[in-house]
């Protein structure tokens, strides 16, 4: 085990410095840049005063350094400063909207991996067949199609024409769970075919993979059924790439969940980031892109982890 | 050489967007921002697809603004292009701590999610037609850097690269005359699918209002404009959605002949 171990330390101390420097990064892109932040605020009621007051209000006039140095520690700290649009804290803010976002992507993935993972292994079952074309087809048609289109499709006709889920998907604490899910399962839909066809695709390669190796011919051999060599001798064998695969999926779920917010009207964070772009509420930006940043960075280094740990070379070394 | 049907079909709609891109104003029936009539109009012999939200005919806007879509698309594939694959093939060629500061600085990149990434900049930056390709260009070009370096690094060591190093070419003419000739057709392969990326990048940010700013307007900011319209089951806003699948799914059938072709001749192994 030693050699796992010292892999996922390294492996996990490099995520760290990476959050590190997306910090930075997400920090430089909003202050370096040659828009000014007080410019931007005021538009076009900036008077030389009123400008030279909101820098010193905002704390503009200290050097890059420091401020990014106080913003840090904030965020650490779990204080990611006030909001200049409103006043409010973001911290409580982002709390108020953060488990409603993962509430909308756990579902979506619940409904997404198994469904990936079945039609995936139908797909290798029926290889260069019609289900195997469909899927191909499937996955073309998915890459190409913007979330909002989907999404405008299904609330014209599942929504508005049929009335079967509610058009904008309001969400608050007292209600039921099969309210809320009521309420989401439009968004939920939306979510599933973004990623579906990707996660298919992959989890039939990497089954694909495994079944060219010896001991998959001697299964089929031995006399048994397409099932079975799929089901007892690749699937287990294509474990590791396909959680990596859905990992990588969950990951990109948590950027598609901006624009599906926006479309549903649903009070998470990527509705939070989208408005506050609009209005360049900066710390506000700020704390949301670390925040997102942190997730897909996050997903990702799980998956790494899961292939390490998978990895029977490396838990069993000679 | 037989091209495929479904090939085919895409380069004649590819060609039938761009070309509607490039006369829009001569095919288009009535101005972009002009107002002819009531809003939503359902669809008549006047106005073929109806009016949109504030009575401007439906089909001169959309042609409108498929040729903003178009340009600024094209525009910014073709810088993500040029920097991608310039700074990758430098990277290859000169190899060393640049190489490994240049793909470090890349991996931080990519590790935000492009959408994220270009919500924060565009948070300080004014929203103009300029920021928006330098924005989606140059967060784009990471991809192409990463495939034009990883493709350059096997060309690099080949033969009649290491003689034009010994006969003592510059660079500039090792990246030029060696690399980017060799290059070529792993490289355009991938240039369909950054188009459709940049095409679905851009309608995103208009559709989130950060995009092309009104009065003008392309494809995905008329979505924008027009959504409030599906509750009262007026589907003028998926007009431009379908418009959007439509252009990015022709591209896709020409992109994939093209890879299946480029891999077919470098004996299956793909770019």
């Amino acid at each position: 085990m030693g050699q796992v171990l010292k892999l996922l330390v390294q492996r996990i101390a490099l995520g760290l410095l990476l959050l590190l420097l997306v910090s930075l990064l997400v920090f430089v892109g909003t202050e370096i840049l040659p828009g000014d932040v007080a410019q931007s605020i005021l538009g076009q009621a900036a008077t030389p005063t009123s400008l030279a007051n909101l820098r010193e209000e905002l704390g503009l006039n200290e050097p890059a350094p420091l401020r990014y140095l106080s913003w840090l520690g904030g965020v650490l700290t779990g204080d990611l400063g006030t909001a200049l649009s409103n006043g409010q804290d973001i911290t409580t803010q982002i709390g108020l909207r953060l488990g409603n976002t993962l509430f909308l992507a756990f579902w979506a993935a619940v409904v997404a991996v198994p469904l990936a993972i079945l039609l995936g292994l139908l797909a290798v079952r029926y290889r260069n067949r019609w289900p195997d074309k469909l899927i191909s087809g499937l996955t073309l048609a998915s890459i190409s199609l913007p979330e909002f289109f989907t999404g405008y499709v299904l609330i014209f006709f599942f929504a508005v024409k049929l009335r079967w889920f509610p058009s904008v998907a309001t969400v608050y604490d007292s209600m039921s769970l099969l309210e809320k899910l009521n309420a989401i399962a439009l968004p939920i839909a939306v979510l599933v075919m973004v990623v579906l066809a990707h996660m298919m695709r992959m989890t039939r390669a990497a089954i694909l993979n495994v079944m060219q190796s010896a001991y998959i011919e001697t299964a089929e051999l031995k006399g048994l059924s397409p099932f079975k060599v799929i089901f007892r001798h690749a699937f287990p064998n294509a474990v590791a790439p396909i959680v990596n695969v859905v990992m990588l999926n969950l990951a990109y779920l948590v950027v598609g969940v901006v624009v599906v917010e926006v479309i549903f009207v649903y009070p998470g964070m990527g509705q939070y980031l989208v408005d506050h772009v609009s209005k360049r509420d900066v710390p506000v930006v700020q704390a949301c892109g670390l925040i997102f940043a942190a997730v897909y960075i996050g997903l990702n280094l799980v998956a790494d982890i899961v292939s390490i740990v998978t990895n029977p070379r490396l838990r069993h070394p000679k | 050489m037989r091209i495929p049907v479904s090939a085919l079909i895409g380069m004649i709609l590819t060609a039938g967007f761009f070309a509607m891109a490039a006369f829009a104003p001569w095919i288009a029936p009535y101005g972009m921002a002009e107002i002819v009539g009531d809003v939503w109009q359902p669809r008549s012999a006047e106005h073929w697809l109806g009016t949109d939200n504030i009575g401007r005919d439906l089909l001169s806007r959309m042609i409108y603004g498929g040729r903003t879509t178009i340009v600024i698309a094209t525009l910014a594939t073709i810088l993500s292009f040029t920097l991608g694959a310039f700074m990758g093939f430098t990277a290859a060629v000169i190899g060393g701590w640049i190489d490994q500061l240049m793909s470090r600085f890349v991996d931080l990149m990519m590790s935000i999610p492009t959408l994220i990434f270009a919500l924060v900049v565009l948070s300080v930056m004014p929203v103009s037609m300029t920021v928006l390709i330098l924005v989606m260009g140059l967060l784009d070009s990471t991809r192409v850097y990463r495939l034009s370096r990883a493709v350059a690094v096997d060309i690099n060591v080949q033969d009649f690269v290491e003689a034009a190093k010994l006969r003592g070419e510059k660079r500039t003419w090792i990246i030029f005359r060696e690399i980017l000739p060799n290059a070529l057709s792993p490289l355009v392969a991938e240039l369909g699918l950054r188009f459709i990326f940049a095409v679905l990048f851009l309608s995103t940010l208009s559709f989130l209002g950060l995009g092309v700013q009104p009065p003008a307007s392309d494809w995905g900011g008329m979505v924008k404009e027009n959504k409030e319209g599906i509750v009262f089951g007026i589907g003028a806003a998926l007009v431009p959605a379908a418009a959007i699948a439509a252009l990015a799914i022709s591209v896709n059938l020409v992109a994939d002949w093209v890879l299946n072709r480029t891999s077919d001749l470098k004996g299956g192994r793909g770019g």
